[in-house]
């Protein structure tokens, strides 16, 4: 206690000085996060182009009100969700493949292989949304390769324009987001299988158990935890999809099924000028998200005795 | 030596079974249908951009080249804009991994400081903004008020400081033995002193691995564009693309070109730009594989 009055001082003013070395990002990530707020007074204030929050007309509540008030606003904003909801559980189908594409690839004795098979698989992430609608229009346009194969195979009479249709949007989505992300959501579950202790491996195979009765009883136990922390921290970012997808997807005829709540904030917005409104959904947005974030914080907690942050 | 090693290896090798080798051949085979799904497509590129344009309008091309020529990536280059696109698509990536390296490391380098005034709470102050936001169009309006809109700085600035990386940065340095930091201290080092000379050479694999996120990041950006540039001079590649892809769905749009003798197509375009997009990464990625594996590894622990 005493050497703590002494030093208190001078850790003191260590204390003070390493917070204003912070302070310039500190003062960075509110300018561009926090500060960005007052802008949700628009969702309160009829937006008009050029004029400042305050010469805009104050109208409550009112476009909150129309966002449900309205039959065809209501059932866009219906839609949107649907559609967010739709991808997310049909995303939430794939999330063991990471898994089981690292378990079975570990067993793999070739090292030469498995590093191949690793370093081509994680090639789709590192590769932007434009480029994999680029690659997708190549080989499912109508003059693509997929339609050539199919024709020459007897498979398909006409060709098919696949990207131009209504028919299993979200399906397709979220395959496209496996091809993109298998490889690489694998990685930390390669990084999890090397933690395992190999005595238990040698154990297992003196008791004469099998690969598959290892897999089951030593692997895959060992990485439960991590498959569960990640589905944890996903279920703060549920509503965080993002536009790059949905946007170089979509087109006149998928718009339906493919418009998630970001791209629609988006749309309504920065497309359509609808500034007040696209807001006012925005904010709903924030607001759920936070909810989420809080809840997965609150299970991680229960569950793995930290936050996820 | 191997020879009296021999039968304590055959101690422990156990027969397998004629199911554990169903399981071996299987397994192979579906990850050489994965690999294949997920190589094939770039390798189908990348030959229909060197292939005869019409041979590729006429969907001949399958599995190698045909009329092989190269004058694709000479031609594509007189499309409008597209030097000058290439140009900021450069400019932009080596500014802002410069500079959002430098700012996310400096920060995690501090927060990984406990007698810092209010460390904890400063920390989650930074990562909660991964989860929660503004939203597009306050955040819009914010940038435009700074005067950051349509111009370069909008692609540097608002990101200048990842906060995911800054994670992983702060959990890398926290796993560094803190007797290297504490002999430099004795020594007299100050804080800025051991962060550049002795933080960040010992840090060398995790500030490859923001490098390359940020890189890839900022080179695949075409929504900063879509959303705050109208001034085609600072258009980047990506975005030129996602124009042209759009021109595509919008029946064959008008490609302009600064020279009319150009043999290319739009398809032979498209292709060829999106090679052009690509081959920076895959020449990059791979050799940094081995430092990104434990990047994200740090990254999932800690979250």
């Amino acid at each position: 206690m005493k050497k703590k009055n002494e030093m208190s001082k001078l850790d003191k003013k260590i204390s003070i000085k390493l917070f204003l070395y912070v302070l310039p990002g500190l003062i960075i990530v509110f300018l561009f996060n926090y500060f960005s707020i007052w802008g949700w007074l628009f969702a309160f204030f009829q937006y008009k182009p050029g004029k400042s929050v305050f010469e805009c007309e104050f109208v409550g509540w009112k476009n909150f009100a129309t966002l449900f008030g309205n039959k065809v606003m209501r059932n866009n904003l219906f839609r949107v969700l649907k559609n967010t909801f739709g991808i997310h559980m049909l995303g939430y189908i794939f999330t063991p493949l990471p898994m089981f594409f690292a378990i079975f690839l570990n067993e793999i004795k070739n090292v030469k292989f498995k590093k191949v098979v690793q370093t081509l698989t994680t090639l789709p992430h590192f590769i932007g949304w434009v480029v994999v609608y680029s690659l997708a229009t190549t080989l499912f346009s109508p003059n693509g390769l997929v339609n050539n194969l199919g024709i020459q195979w007897g498979l398909l009479d006409a060709p098919v324009n696949f990207l131009a249709s209504d028919k299993h949007v979200w399906i397709t989505q979220v395959l496209w987001q496996q091809w993109k992300g298998l490889g690489w959501s694998a990685i930390i579950y390669f990084a999890a299988i090397a933690g395992i202790d190999q005595e238990l491996y040698e154990a297992a195979m003196v008791d004469g158990a099998g690969k598959l009765r290892r897999i089951w009883y030593i692997t895959i136990p060992h990485l439960i935890p991590t498959y569960f922390t990640l589905l944890i921290m996903s279920i703060g970012n549920f509503l965080n999809t993002g536009y790059d997808q949905f946007l170089t997807f979509g087109n006149a005829l998928n718009k339906d099924y493919i418009e998630v709540l970001d791209l629609y904030v988006y749309n309504l917005g920065i497309g359509g000028g609808q500034i007040s409104y696209s807001v006012a959904v925005g904010i709903m947005k924030s607001f759920v998200a936070f909810i989420l974030f809080a809840f997965a914080n609150f299970i991680s907690k229960k569950v793995r005795g930290t936050s996820v942050f | 030596m191997k020879k009296t090693n021999t039968p304590k290896i055959k101690q422990h090798h156990f027969k397998i079974s004629p199911g554990e080798k169903a399981i071996n051949v299987i397994s192979y085979i579906v990850f050489i249908i994965i690999t294949i799904l997920c190589a094939y497509p770039f390798y189908y590129l990348f030959i229909c951009t060197i292939s005869d344009n019409l041979l590729v309008e006429y969907g001949k091309i399958t599995f190698y080249p045909i009329g092989f020529q190269l004058e694709n990536y000479k031609d594509v280059f007189k499309i409008n804009n597209l030097l000058n696109a290439t140009f900021i698509s450069v400019a932009r990536v080596i500014s802002a991994v410069a500079i959002t390296v430098s700012v996310t490391s400096y920060m995690a380098y501090f927060f990984t400081k406990t007698q810092m005034w209010g460390r904890k709470f400063w920390y989650r102050y930074c990562v909660i903004t991964m989860y929660f936001s503004a939203g597009l169009i306050p955040q819009y309006l914010t940038n435009r008020m700074l005067g950051l809109n349509n111009t370069f700085w909008i692609y540097i600035i608002p990101g200048c400081l990842a906060v995911y990386n800054m994670v992983l940065v702060k959990t890398s340095i926290e796993a560094m033995p803190p007797s290297l930091e504490e002999s430099a201290y004795l020594d007299g080092a100050g804080f800025f002193t051991r962060f550049i000379r002795i933080v960040l050479p010992l840090q060398k694999p995790i500030l490859a691995t923001i490098s390359l996120f940020s890189a890839v990041g900022h080179w695949n950006d075409f929504m900063t564009t879509k959303i705050y540039v109208t001034n085609t001079k600072l258009y980047p590649l990506q975005f030129l693309l996602h124009e042209m892809l759009q021109q595509v769905q919008a029946a064959m749009g008008q490609m302009e070109f600064e020279d009319p003798t150009a043999k290319i197509t739009p398809t032979g375009a498209r292709m060829t730009l999106t090679a052009i997009v690509v081959i920076p990464i895959m020449c990059v990625y791979p050799f940094i594989q081995k430092y990104y594996v434990k990047g994200i590894m740090i990254g999932a622990v800690k979250g």
